[in-house]
């Protein structure tokens, strides 16, 4: 996606090349493996069209695809599937919506918190709100009165003006807010969000807690939360449908099983990919597995379902299908059998119809107006699928635009998020990394010992140049990191071949960070960030003695990234843990990333030092005043 | 304050000398003591000396007209009904009929729900049933002091003595001195107002801003705050304030960003030297803005300030059953509700009127006090929970009210 290009690629070719060269180099000297770089594979950063999101005109006329890469709506005829026209939209599409009329479309632009207003007479954009911060998906009420918009990063749901685009509120959503659906009806909005919700309890002498999750509905007319639904051990909650009667909800989900050692995957032992069922049809929400025995549907993404109520469809990312669900059955195994069943994998044999492979990465769907036709959006292969619904088979692929080269970063890309190298294809890196992020979730590794040393997931964006990586600094470079470490105790499976491996460290490599809503235009600080930052750079604490080097916040934190790169003992070290010293870990993106501490221990930046700091290990703040530590935290959120 | 005409005293009709004593005290407050005592005193003297002559057949021929004429005059006004003040029917909720603790220290009405801050969790009531909320639903402690609503959302902010509670859609999310900024855990009051939750506590106040997350904290070391005990908030578009045990009321421009300070002119003196000087007493409990009208409780009596006069209350001069007041929510820029320790007050701007269990039997029990300071008992057939009243909120017509031992729902009857 254009959003992450590295910006020294987008120089030039040289600067491009240079890089890539170092790169290649560097990952041949580190094991002696031979990287050979083909000709045919383009280097250079390209506009892939990453088609994320599709869409029907209200006619079925048209098919408007959100392109992601290319950060433009194409519009294609929906018969022929020829171009119509393609309109540039702000960076990093990500959601879109017509209104009930279909005279406009909305757009998501999640990297410049921006909407883009599309009408469709003239397929131009007509106008461009300001919107939350990483607005990612948006749909307008029926009256035509009100948008509300998911923001990521507020974690609300912010209602709109549909006129004028004047933001009357926002709402409190779940942790990562970022799709919405309107109920058939009208009256109701469901928001999911794709990170776990902080959780107020803990369990035991770790911090791990199972992640909890909720899909939140909100009234359209009074434009309130009135109910959240919990989804208990769920991170990452995706698309929601309902049936056109309206009684049966579904939502794309992921479970993952961070209570037991991430060594099982030979038992089932590290994702469920489930929906949860909910509405009248099934009285309560369900939970549903869709693996098998020995075949997975790695990370459930879009959901539709047939006008008749006959199927739910279901994209899985990381697995390249398409999984059939026959409606009927599925409700008379609700029925039969009580609930929990999710960890049951043969339950799926009584529910799934069929599995349809379909492109790289597939995401959004939608069907037609008579349930013939699925357009399936493959994000990482630039295609459309096209599914007869009847058959079950893709009828025909629809080739966008764009490059026909696979380049280094986008082969890359391919390998982050496919599950085929993991054991049955269970999981791959998008599992804990969503969308080459994080998961907001505490694991316990295999090689660091069953039970022992619980670390908490860290952030992608901006991981270039921060080595040595893991928590104790115990991996020399990203290819470690991505190769042997994942090859053997995550897949278990599959090993990458040098040039996969070489690829996936590129683009592991070219994420940066995404822009920082903390900072004020122009970089400047507020008066609370800038006396934040005077308190990161002190020397002398309150009482006019010298903090040492080492116990100063700008000496271990130091640089851009905010890491010297070093190991030290910041006296957060548990029982559970083995002997050794932490990293200084990057402050990239700090105010996104809670928990914190390695084992997830601090809920907040507060915690840090208000409950794990009593000895001023971990920098000299014990002599802060409250107000003093909220400017720092101010300050750290620039980062 | 326009000198008193004493010789235009409407003294033959009843009707405007009444009239004329009310518009006097519209003019000042200070007047309405004084004259009502002389009105009413002159009135029964009257009465009385007429009732002397009744029985007293030797006095001349004019006198005995005089005192019919006199009779005729005073006696509708001695025996003149009450002021109307709102009645109410009502009925108190307690832990037998399902709220969990019988101290209630706060009660918020959101439409047809009513939320009761209890000693042992935070209670809803809609549909009518109560569920609770407890700290093993996220709520930072069981204690539940102070309640607000972001009408925008439908949000509820809770203050308890540990924490501050944000209850939205049925989670809850807390926030600590420990996990957030919050200044200090016992979180005495709380105000929503736009994108700010504005937070009174035992160190100070602080302001959260919703949409950054960003946390100030408001102090000795930037506000003219003296002592740090903040005690109640009330927040407007306009202005923010703060009740301040020992240190007043403090006040926050929200257009300026500046910080003013309303102290009592006596210090902290229990005595009043000069009535409707300042700010009765240092000791702030409770503080309500609204329509443009400062209304603020402290433990030694009530103040309102219209932003250039103050006017006081106290038992002595007021229908207040008690200088020791809980919590104040004005209704209007006339009309206010004091919740005291010897029971509920509602000042209508001229006339009051208490509700209570009797001081002496527990029996339910109104009064009225008119502006002369008649006091007359209405029989009512029930009364709050408790004597010891701590909050108040309105749904419609009707009262909520927060005591020591229950929470009662006072439903306007019509008169």
């Amino acid at each position: 996606m254009k959003g992450r290009k590295p910006i020294g690629l987008r120089a030039g070719a040289v600067a491009s090349l240079s890089l890539l060269a170092a790169s290649l180099f560097a990952v041949a000297l580190w094991n002696g493996r031979t990287v050979r770089a083909e000709e045919h594979r383009g280097v250079e950063d390209v506009d892939y069209a990453s088609p994320l999101e599709v869409l029907l005109s209200p006619d079925g006329s048209r098919l408007y695809v959100l392109c992601q890469g290319s950060e433009e709506i194409r519009v294609l005829d929906a018969a022929s599937y020829a171009v119509i026209k393609n309109i540039a939209v702000g960076r990093v599409p990500r959601g879109f919506s017509l209104s009930p009329d279909g005279a406009r479309l909305f757009v998501t632009n999640s990297w410049d918190d921006t909407l883009s207003v599309i009408d469709t007479s003239t397929l131009a954009v007509e106008a461009t709100w300001p919107v939350g911060a990483e607005p990612s998906s948006v749909v307008e009420d029926r009256q035509g009165e009100r948008l509300f918009v998911a923001n990521r990063i507020s974690n609300d749901v912010a209602v709109l003006d549909a006129e004028t685009g004047a933001e009357e509120k926002r709402l409190l959503a779940g942790r990562g807010s970022s799709y919405l659906t309107l109920s058939p009806d009208g009256t109701r909005l469901y928001a999911t969000h794709v990170y776990p919700n902080p959780s107020p309890l803990r369990t035991g002498r770790e911090n791990r807690t199972a992640p909890e999750s909720e899909i939140t509905v909100i009234d359209r007319s009074r434009a309130v939360v009135v109910d959240r639904m919990p989804l208990h051990a769920i991170a990452g909650v995706f698309h929601v449908a309902f049936s056109a009667d309206g009684r049966l909800g579904v939502v794309a989900e992921y479970h993952p099983k961070n209570l037991v050692t991430l060594a099982h995957l030979e038992h089932g032992g590290a994702f469920e990919d489930t929906i949860t069922v909910f509405g009248a049809d099934v009285g309560k929400t369900v939970e549903v597995p869709l693996d098998e025995l020995e075949r997975y549907v790695s990370q459930p993404f879009g959901v539709a379902i047939a006008p008749d109520k006959s199927r739910i469809y279901v994209t899985s990312g990381g697995s390249e299908l398409v999984t059939v669900i026959d409606v009927a059955r599925l409700l008379r195994f609700i029925h039969e059998h009580p609930a929990p069943f999710v960890q049951d994998l043969s339950a799926s044999a009584n529910y799934v119809v069929t599995r349809i492979a379909v492109g790289l990465n597939p995401r959004g769907l939608t069907l037609t107006r008579d349930g013939r036709r699925l357009f399936v959006a493959n994000r990482l292969e630039d295609t459309i699928s096209v599914i007869d619904t009847r058959t079950d088979r893709v009828a025909a692929t629809i080739k966008l635009a764009g490059p026909k080269n696979i380049s280094v970063l986008r082969h890359g890309e391919q390998t982050f998020y496919t599950a085929r190298y993991s054991f049955q294809g269970q999981i791959g890196c998008a599992n804990c990394h969503i969308d080459s992020t994080f998961d907001g979730i505490q694991w316990n590794l295999e090689p660091d010992g069953f039970g022992r040393n619980i670390v908490d997931n860290k952030l992608l964006e901006g991981v270039k140049g921060t080595n040595p990586y893991k928590w104790t600094g115990t991996n020399p470079n990203i290819p470690t990191e991505c190769g042997p470490r994942t090859e053997k105790y995550f897949w278990r499976s599959e090993n990458y071949d040098d040039l996969t491996l070489t690829d996936l460290t590129v683009y592991v490599r070219s994420l940066t960070p995404r822009p920082n809503r903390w900072k004020l235009p122009g970089y400047q600080l507020t008066p609370a960030q800038e006396r934040g930052k005077a308190i990161f750079e002190r020397s002398v604490d309150k009482f006019k003695k010298p903090i040492a080097e080492y116990n100063r916040c700008s000496y271990c934190h130091s640089g851009l990234k905010g890491t010297n790169q070093k190991l030290f003992d910041v006296g957060t070290h548990k029982a559970i843990d083995n002997p050794g010293l932490l990293k200084a870990t990057p402050l990239t993106e700090i105010a996104l990333t809670a928990p914190y501490l390695h084992d997830g221990s601090a809920r907040t930046l507060e915690e840090i030092w208000t409950v794990y700091n009593p000895e001023d290990k971990h920098g000299r703040t014990n002599d802060l005043t409250k107000d003093e530590l909220n400017d720092l935290i101010e300050y750290l959120r620039t980062r | 304050m326009k000198k008193l005409a004493w010789n235009a005293l409407p003294m033959n009709d009843p009707a405007r000398l009444r009239l004329w004593f009310r518009q006097r005290q519209q003019v000042s407050p200070r007047f309405a003591g004084i004259a009502s005592w002389q009105v009413s005193g002159f009135l029964r003297l009257s009465w009385s000396l007429s009732a002397v002559h009744c029985c007293l057949n030797s006095l001349p021929r004019v006198m005995t007209l005089w005192t019919i004429a006199l009779l005729s005059v005073a006696a509708p006004l001695a025996f003149a009904a009450p002021p109307e003040m709102p009645r109410y029917r009502f009925e108190n909720f307690t832990t037998a009929n399902g709220l969990p603790d019988n101290h209630v220290f706060a009660v918020l009405v959101d439409g047809d729900r009513v939320w009761a801050g209890t000693e042992n969790g935070l209670a809803v009531y809609e549909n009518h049933a109560w569920k609770t909320y407890t700290t093993a639903d996220g709520l930072a402690h069981r204690a539940v002091l102070s309640l607000a609503l972001d009408k925008r959302t439908g949000d509820v902010w809770a203050g308890t003595m540990a924490g501050l509670s944000r209850i939205s859609g049925g989670r809850i999310d807390s926030y600590t001195q420990l996990t957030s900024g919050l200044s200090n855990d016992v979180v005495y009051g709380v105000s929503v107002e736009g994108e700010n939750v504005w937070v009174a506590t035992a160190a100070g106040g602080c302001r959260l801003d919703l949409r950054t997350g960003e946390w100030t904290l408001y102090n000795e070391r930037n506000t003219p705050m003296i002592e740090i005990w903040t005690y109640g908030v009330s927040a407007t578009p306009t202005k923010v304030y703060y009740a301040v045990w020992g240190s007043g009321v403090l006040e926050y421009d929200q257009k300026t960003g500046r910080w003013d300070k309303y102290e009592d002119p006596d210090g902290e003196n229990e005595i009043v030297l000069f009535k409707d000087q300042g700010l009765i007493h240092e000791i702030v409990t409770s503080v309500s803005y609204v329509d443009n009208i400062l209304w603020a409780a402290t433990y030694f009596g009530d103040s309102r300030y219209d932003g250039r006069y103050w006017h006081n209350f106290l038992t002595k001069d007021s229908g207040l059953p008690s200088n020791f007041t809980n919590f104040i929510k004005g209704v209007d820029d006339k009309r206010a509700w004091f919740c005291t320790d010897k029971g509920l007050a509602y000042y209508d701007g001229v006339n009051w009127a208490v509700y209570r269990p009797s001081l002496k039997d527990g029996k339910p029990e109104m009064t009225v006090r008119d502006a002369e300071g008649n006091v007359t008992p209405v029989a009512v057939t029930t009364a709050p929970a408790h004597n010891y009243v701590l909050g108040i909120d309105f749904q419609g017509d009707d009262i909520w009210v927060a005591t020591a031992k229950g929470l009662s729902h006072g439903i306007r009857q019509k008169q």
